[in-house]
């Protein structure tokens, strides 16, 4: 035993038998919650978790706790693709300088009364 | 009543009884009840002052917040019960929690063993949650109003404990030749300490109809965990029980170093609030 506690244990501390620097780190899964019906579901962060079950269960515990959700839904980080964030300009900017993309580009037609 | 159910930090989805409103509401337990809710808000006391110990060194953070959210769970089942009980005697739940000596205590020697490795911790909350979960579906029927109101926020909350610890029984069963040799160990360190959950007492005979009688709910406890081992490949293990007794008062060597952690800070600085 070593000190801290009195009331703690005896096998969390014993002597590493190398068997936790072996262990794989458990996979990161990204969490959406719905905060109620009607709504998307949001990104709300991320965790990691052995498998999918206990990721949902995980997620509920860190993200649901105060209510915020009646719907949770958990994915593998690794199955999400995302835009290159170096190449932000050319990926979203884009729309800047195309005012013809945009309803208000538009002047109405004379007698077109419900538009 | 209304001034409390303002702040946001105190909503309780349905309405749920808080120990704050046991303490303000009229209802006092007669001696038995009273000793009866002290037995169970004593074994939530302790357990959760044993899962406590686990915040920072679970295998995972992930798993420090559901042990933590457990303990506190069970916190407030204990809140709940030993608020109600004092009623009856005129202290506070404080004065039931932090002035006790070790015998004057009722939890089950289950409650108290040491957590060990994650994997007995794991056995231990497989026992309770299952054991819990029986008891207060059926304290739900309480012909006591305010046993039966905790029961019913206590049993959702169990649920979800059940739950974590089968999860946990099955992954670390069936998942490496090390986690299943230490679920194995687990279990057999732990079996010792199920008899005594299901030990009639005197007490329940002056409890009547508030009460639940333990040895009523053996028979659902053995088929939910015959369901779980069968999943997970264990046995059940061969060992003789320990001797009971917590119900008396009676405990084994590790409820005192417990409660010597646990109450320090109240005994050192009386009236200290935090």
């Amino acid at each position: 035993m070593t000190g801290g506690s009195t009331t703690g244990d005896d096998g969390a501390t014993a002597p590493s038998s190398g068997l936790h620097e072996e262990r794989a780190a458990w996979p990161l899964w990204e969490v959406f919650v719905r905060s109620s019906r009607g709504l998307s579901h949001v990104h709300a962060g991320s965790l990691h978790a052995p498998d999918a079950e206990m990721a949902v269960r995980n997620a509920r515990d860190l993200y649901t706790r105060r209510n915020e959700g009646v719907s949770l839904w958990v994915v593998p980080a690794s199955s999400i693709i995302t835009s290159d964030p170096d190449a932000k300009e050319a990926f979203f900017e884009s729309p800047q300088g195309k005012d013809y993309r945009h309803a208000t580009y538009y002047t109405k037609s004379e007698g077109v009364k419900h538009l | 009543m209304s001034e409390a159910n303002a702040s946001a930090t105190r909503i309780t989805p349905g309405n749920a009884l808080r120990p704050e409103d046991i303490a303000l509401q009229d209802a006092t337990p007669g001696d038995a009840v009273a000793r009866y809710a002290l037995g169970l808000g004593d074994d939530a006391l302790i357990l959760a002052q044993r899962l406590g110990w686990w915040i920072s060194r679970a295998p995972e953070l992930e798993e420090d917040v559901a042990l933590a959210n457990i303990a506190l769970d069970q916190i407030g089942h204990a809140r709940s019960f030993l608020t109600y009980a004092g009623r009856a005697w005129d202290k506070t739940e404080d004065d039931l929690a932090y002035f006790r000596r070790e015998p004057e205590f009722r939890s089950v020697h289950l409650v108290e063993q040491p957590n060990g490795d994650f994997a007995r911790t794991i056995a231990r909350q497989f026992v309770v949650a299952l054991y819990q979960w029986e008891l207060y579906s059926r304290l739900v029927h309480s012909s006591d109003p305010t046993l039966a109101a905790i029961a019913a926020k206590a049993v959702k909350e169990v649920d979800y404990h059940r739950d974590h610890a089968i999860q946990w029984v099955l992954r670390l069963a069936l998942g490496t030749e090390e986690s299943r040799r230490r679920m194995i160990a687990g279990l057999r360190l732990t079996w010792p300490y199920v008899e005594e959950l299901f030990t009639d007492h005197p007490l329940i005979d002056e409890v009547g109809d508030a009460g639940v009688r333990p040895s009523e709910l053996r028979a659902s406890f053995d088929s939910a965990v015959g369901t779980v081992l069968t999943e997970a490949e264990l046995e059940i293990p061969a060992v003789p029980g320990a001797v009971g007794g917590g119900r008396l008062g009676r405990h084994s060597e590790h409820l005192g170093y417990m409660l010597a952690e646990m109450q320090v800070l109240a005994r050192e600085f009386p009236g200290a609030s935090w």
